[in-house]
């Protein structure tokens, strides 16, 4: 596993990157979880497909795909999970608690698709 | 309150059934793996060694660790695992650690609503009511009425945050130190400091006055 507790510096200037090496996204991002319904295994619960959420940290190192990674597909690409927040009243719109409360999740980049800010 | 003395919010948790599906396949794969010799007996009793020697006072360590020195703490919320590794808890398998701290202002509750992933490297085995539908699903859905039913009272103006451990990360809860604890050793700290705490479901024990 990469040593990441020596960050990583700004790329230099000419730098190109593998496809999916970077995060696609950053915290901040605002996100929708897909709605698909994969057959198998599956890592994203079914309570948070289709909710909007805000990316709220990348996790490193970059991963492979858990989904995959089940049936024995364990090398090839990885790319990133990330932290999202998604509020308590977006994944229950009859939630009573204080508007502040929220879930946090970690979702694979594959299932991530961008909102406009 | 104790942490030890609350009754389990569900008095009769869906507990796997001893012989169930689940547990007769388990066996038979089991039984399958070793026949072909992909793992021998001697590997899974290392790894119910590895588990076994896991338990909560692990995390209470850290805790209060966490509590005393600020430079370990800020690690330990940069990097969870890295700063346990510090320490000499070994992660013997792929999963990151975030730990997540307890504030004035925010509450952590953990939750895997999939599973059971739990930060078993630093406390062992999760409880029962842990792995069990009724927590998993109402945890997500109605933290404050499952927090109110372990005893603990979040008031409106602090927010709860559950985290769902789904896959790479398991999560620790760093609780507030409790009132009353100023010149007290890491191990007069870590004795306050239970599993259920960790998760999220309890604040850390206050000291007894004979302390």
């Amino acid at each position: 596993m990469r040593d990441d507790t020596i960050p990583a510096g700004a790329p230099l200037t000419g730098m190109v990157f593998a496809e999916g090496e970077r995060p696609v996204f950053s915290p901040g991002d605002k996100a929708r979880i897909l709605a698909r319904s994969p057959v198998g295994h599956y890592r994203v619960p079914t309570y948070m497909r289709g909710k909007f959420c805000t990316v709220e940290k990348i996790i490193e190192p970059a991963a492979v795909d858990n989904e995959e990674e089940a049936f024995g597909r364990n090398a090839g690409s990885k790319r990133h999970y990330y932290r999202v927040a998604v509020p308590m009243s977006e994944l229950w719109p009859e939630y009573k608690g204080p508007a502040t409360d929220g879930l946090r999740i970690e979702v694979y980049e594959t299932w991530l698709e961008r909102v406009p800010a | 309150m104790s942490a030890h003395d609350h009754s389990s919010p569900h008095p009769e948790p869906a507990a796997p059934q001893h012989g169930g599906d689940y547990e007769i396949m388990e066996t038979a794969v089991r039984e399958l793996l070793v026949e072909k010799k992909l793992i021998g007996p001697g590997e899974i009793r290392r790894q119910i060694e590895v588990l076994d020697s896991r338990s909560p006072a692990l995390g209470a360590k850290v805790v209060a660790r966490a509590w005393l020195d600020a430079g370990f703490r800020g690690r330990l919320l940069e990097n969870g695992r890295r700063a346990c590794e510090e320490l000499g808890i070994s992660f013997y398998d792929d999963t990151q650690l975030i730990v997540l701290e307890n504030t004035e202002s925010v509450h952590n509750l953990v939750v895997c609503t999939l599973c059971s992933c739990y930060p078993r490297p630093v406390l062992g085995l999760p409880p029962d009511w842990y792995k069990v539908k009724p927590y998993r699903a109402r945890a997500v859905s109605e933290p404050r009425k499952v927090l109110e039913e372990f005893g603990t009272h979040i008031p409106d103006n602090v927010e709860i945050r559950v985290s769902d451990s789904t896959a790479l990360v398991r999560y620790l809860v760093l609780p507030l130190r409790p009132e009353g604890t100023e010149g007290f050793s890491e191990e007069d700290l870590a004795a306050l400091v239970t599993r259920d705490a960790m998760i999220g479901v309890v604040a850390a024990n206050p000291p007894t006055r004979s302390a």
